[in-house]
């Protein structure tokens, strides 16, 4: 793959979740699960006479990412109208930003720095946009060919979007996929995006190969499909070099059921998006004062995390970057921490079982960490700790935990993977052994070498799972109480 | 012969006044005012929708009712006609084309709010030019309307049907819209006055878009103290409105004075009377100048030089908004729609704005469309907006040292209805010295100033930003002077006790 010489340019489009309300209306942002086409009014909806007014709070959010993307930020924030006609785009344009005469986009030239075969690299970006999403089409079948007629939601009509589009510099579907998830993982923690939200994170990838043309990707929804997507493509664009065919520069689309990219419609022209200054919403200044007000509310970013990560937890370089990666995971992380204090193994848990059994039965971060919340985490380290467990079991019970929904402890006794040490669980039976064998006991008041009987009977009742030496020590307890009792009496 | 119109003879203000004392007269009223309707609208077609007589005595007993309990409304009673260009909510709004022929909008313009809650009734919606492009009222998808001084004469557009209700007495006062003219063309063509207010000062919330950046809602009355009546209830703040000018609140009726709030600076621009206005027009300015200028004032002659620019740049600037604008009409979600069955939704748009759009309208969105396009953008828009630039800094300069500046509103008298509408450039002449203002974002008012063969003439008076109070002030001088104020056009005249 090498051998082509690969450039990579992706277009990463983000809602900012964090919002309550969409770009230019009092609509709500939380627009998923709401029946169709009642999360909107005359502004969403590009009703006759309706004009937009925007929300001051994404502009905030953009000047944030933008501040930490490190780019060069406009002196005056110019909404531009990209136009063009798609029946999800109810004015026919796109109130957007347009980095070119008449336009301006929030800011540009920035990068980031992103971590590739053990070293840096730095990724430029060229442009950050705010705009406006358009609504959602809704094939009945699932697919345009073979659908009767088309549906149109107007919910996601005017969420407030992101548009981050970095410079050709990647070369790898892999590094495009670190890119992504390095980004994420930024948006993460400014708080601004919830990516586990369907939808919530889209990209366009822009590929070519040496001798080739540029080839547009749509629609693809996550890292990982952005790795495969793009790998998908190198194949595909390399054999047809080879076969002596030319590239074409076309659009073409992600298919992620089917883990392909299609053609598009071929347009018999170049789009012309006559883009042009929006005459309803006048530029506006953006001020220092504002400026320096985002940039204090700056909460820590990956970068600083992962340091000190390794500064105060001592984690190795690898485990703090893949917990960061993901907010979710290193806040966990943290939260485990606090209770059970022993950093680099909780670290390694995290990494090496839970997340990669995250990943491996397809769940979302939040609702496995609700399946194995921090306590119960800490709960197994204890028991491993405790030599009730050993490290095979552990790392056996998370994806037990993982699959059935059940909590730790219900695993652990229902699948017998520990002794019962729990001195009051194992006080239960002793008492009924005691009871269920007044000879033995009385044998065993005069005879101390009889107490093996007595734990025998414990270890049958609890089918084996009870700790001997606690068994014993609590049998031996138990018999002098018995026999202080008779003696007094007697 | 019954003389129908009584109570209708009244100002605004002292129908306003008369309702108080007693709030059963506004019944009297709303049935003079159909009565008159139902004489003069077959012949003049001022209504694309007039709602019917008993929902305007509903509305009517409602407002009587809250009098009656002490509600002291601005417009309490009044019959207000408003531009098919601004949406009512449940009240038709077509912008006069067959593209919205069945649009029912579900919410209401801010000056629809702000007219209702003083106290104001809506009696319909007015004619005027599809989406209100042109400046005859001809470019109607439903019909032409007629000027009630001369049947056979366009009254003017865009808001030709809103100065022809209020000119015939169908409404007492109107609404209408000015992109590039529209509300001082018509209101000078029927013997009117109409203001487009600054820029930013009304609300364009609920203004179906033509040319965003050009246009604003202004009054348009029979005398000027009704005109300083409604603008002062429509303009103010509207925070739905990002154009909207952070202004307090005025009261343009306290400008309706007789001595001049200061001894007036006029200027008068030479290049719009140089050449290619007509005699009539030039007779009834130099008389309107004699008038001001025997009341002190100062007047003199300055020249801007780009005024030449402004007809082209007004144009670029229109059609390219337009282009933009009028986009979203595709019959997906509401408005004119084709059957989409078995097609690609490219071909069904397209059948949907040839069908649906006029040929004015198809014009203005092609030309638009191609000053925007990649390569024509610099050459035109851009240029464009140098320009209007420029325009903007030449009259900075002239209110420096003038307080308002005067033109005629029109180079000639209404034309026939036909004679124009085929011959593009002399169409487009019209808006000569009306779009300047538009440009410039400045507040105009236009004032009638004669009456030559039995038709009104108008003239123009442009003032300098938020200068409304100045223009009032001057034109309730000047309406004072000429007693040109509430004009019977030759169409009701039959209906007055003279």
């Amino acid at each position: 793959m090498s051998s082509h010489n690969v450039k990579i340019g992706l277009e990463v489009h983000v809602q900012v979740t964090s919002l309550k309300t969409k770009l230019f209306c009092s609509c709500s942002s939380d627009y998923r699960g709401k029946p169709p086409n009642t999360n909107v009014c005359p502004t969403c909806l590009g009703l006759p006479g309706s004009l937009p007014v925007l929300n001051a709070e994404a502009v905030k959010a953009g000047l944030m990412v933008a501040l930490a993307l490190k780019c060069s930020i406009s002196d005056l924030l110019i909404f531009s109208r990209k136009h063009y006609f798609y029946p999800d785009l109810v004015k026919n344009y796109q109130i957007s930003q347009y980095d070119g005469v008449g336009g301006a986009a929030i800011a540009k030239n920035g990068f980031i720095t992103i971590n590739f075969n053990g070293g840096p690299k730095v990724v430029r970006i060229r442009r950050i946009n705010v705009e406006e999403d358009p609504g959602k089409i809704i094939y009945p079948t699932g697919s345009l060919l073979t659908s009767k007629y088309t549906l149109i939601d107007y919910n996601r009509s005017g969420i407030a979007l992101l548009e981050i589009v970095t410079e050709p510099d990647l070369t790898s579907p892999k590094e495009a996929r670190i890119f992504v998830d390095t980004l994420r993982s930024m948006l993460e923690h400014m708080g601004l995006v919830n990516t586990e939200l369907e939808g919530s994170l889209r990209v366009d990838a822009n590929i070519s190969l040496a001798g080739g043309s540029r080839v547009e990707i749509k629609n693809i929804s996550s890292s990982k499909d952005v790795e495969k997507a793009l790998a998908y493509e190198i194949i595909r664009q390399s054999k047809a070099l080879e076969h002596g065919e030319s590239i074409r520069r076309e659009t073409r689309h992600w298919d992620d059921v089917k883990k392909v990219t299609v053609p598009a419609r071929i347009k018999e022209v170049e789009e012309d998006y006559r883009y042009f200054p929006d005459p309803d919403l006048p530029p506006i200044k953006l001020s220092a004062t504002v400026i320096e007000e985002v940039k204090s509310k700056i909460p820590e970013l990956p970068d600083q995390r992962v340091e000190r990560f390794i500064r105060t937890y001592g984690l190795s370089e690898y485990l703090a970057n893949v917990l960061v990666a993901r907010k979710v995971l290193a806040d966990y992380f943290e939260e485990c921490v606090k209770t059970c204090k022993e950093p680099e193994l909780i670290g390694n848990i995290i990494v090496n079982d839970f997340k990669r059994w995250v990943e491996e039965l397809d769940l979302s971060m939040n609702a496995a960490i609700n399946m194995l919340p921090p306590t119960d985490l800490c709960r197994l380290i204890h028991l491993l700790n405790g030599n009730v467990i050993n490290i095979k079991i552990l790392k056996g019970v998370i994806p037990k935990v993982l699959k059935s929904g059940k909590n730790v402890e219900t695993v652990i006794y229902e699948d017998g993977y520990a002794d019962i040490s729990d001195e009051s669980v194992l006080m239960r039976i002793v008492d009924e052994v005691i009871q269920e064998n007044p000879k033995a006991v009385s044998d065993a008041l005069v005879n101390p070498k009889a107490i093996n009987y007595l734990v025998g009977q414990v270890m049958k009742k609890s089918r084996g799972r009870a700790n001997p030496d606690l068994t014993n020590k609590l049998l031996i307890k138990k018999l002098n109480e018995i026999g202080r009792a008779s003696g007094s009496a007697g | 012969m019954i003389y129908l119109m009584k109570l209708l003879r009244n100002d605004a203000v002292e129908l306003v006044k008369l309702f108080q004392s007693d709030p059963n007269l506004i019944d009297e009223y709303v049935m003079e005012t159909y009565e008159v309707i139902d004489e003069v609208e077959d012949l003049i077609k001022s209504y694309i929708t007039l709602r019917p007589l008993d929902d305007v005595l509903r509305d009517c007993r409602e407002v009587r009712e809250r009098v009656r309990k002490g509600f002291k409304g601005r417009l309490a009673g009044l019959l207000i006609a408003v531009k098919d260009v601004i949406v009512t909510k449940n009240l038709r709004t077509t912008c006069a084309s067959k593209t919205l022929i069945d649009f029912l909008p579900p919410y209401n313009a801010t000056v629809i709010d702000r007219i209702t809650a003083e106290g104001g009734i809506i009696v319909g919606k007015t004619n005027m030019d599809e989406f209100a492009m042109g400046s005859t009222t001809e470019n109607s998808f439903f019909f032409p309307t007629h000027n009630p001084w001369d049947l056979s004469r366009v009254p003017g557009g865009s808001s030709g049907g809103s100065a022809t209700a209020v000119s015939a007495y169908e409404a007492t006062m109107a609404l209408g819209s000015d992109t590039g003219g529209s509300i001082r063309l018509p209101a000078a063509y029927t013997g009117i006055s109409g203001l487009k207010p600054t820029y930013g000062l009304v609300s364009r919330y609920g203004l179906i878009s033509y040319g965003t950046s050009l246009e604003q809602i202004g009054p348009m009355a029979r005398n000027v103290g009704d005109l300083a009546l409604l603008l002062s209830v429509i303009a103010g703040h509207d925070p739905r409105d990002s154009t909207s000018l952070y202004v307090d609140e005025v009261d343009y009726t306290r400008f309706l004075r007789l001595t001049p709030i200061k001894n007036y600076k006029i200027a008068v621009i030479r290049e719009c009377i140089e050449e290619g206005v007509d005699k009539a027009v030039l007779t009834s300015l130099n008389r309107s100048i004699y008038l001001l200028e025997s009341e002190g004032f100062e007047i003199s002659e300055v020249s801007i030089p780009a005024i030449k620019y402004a007809l082209p740049t007004y144009y670029i600037i229109a059609m390219a908004e337009a282009s933009s604008n009028l986009a979203r009409y595709d019959g997906v979600r509401y408005g004119y729609h084709v059957r989409v069955e078995d097609r690609l939704w490219d071909e069904a748009y397209s059948e949907v704005r040839s069908n649906g759009f006029g040929i004015e309208v198809k014009k203005r969105i092609l030309l638009g469309t191609f000053v925007l396009s990649a390569g024509y953008y610099d050459q035109y828009y851009l240029k464009a907006s140098k320009v209007r630039k420029l325009l903007y800094d030449e009259f900075l300069k002239i209110f420096n040292q003038y307080d308002v500046v005067l033109t005629p509103t029109a180079p000639s008298l209404p034309p026939k209805i036909g004679e124009v509408i085929t011959d593009p450039m002399k169409l487009y002449l019209s808006d000569i010295y009306v779009c300047t203002a538009n440009l410039v974002g400045l507040p105009a008012i236009s004032i009638p100033a004669g009456i030559v063969d039995d038709m009104p003439v108008g003239i123009q008076l442009i003032g300098p930003k938020l200068g409304e109070g100045t223009l009032i002030n001057i034109a309730y001088i000047h309406e004072f002077k000429t007693g040109l104020k509430n004009l019977t056009p030759t169409v009701v005249r039959p209906y007055v006790q003279s």
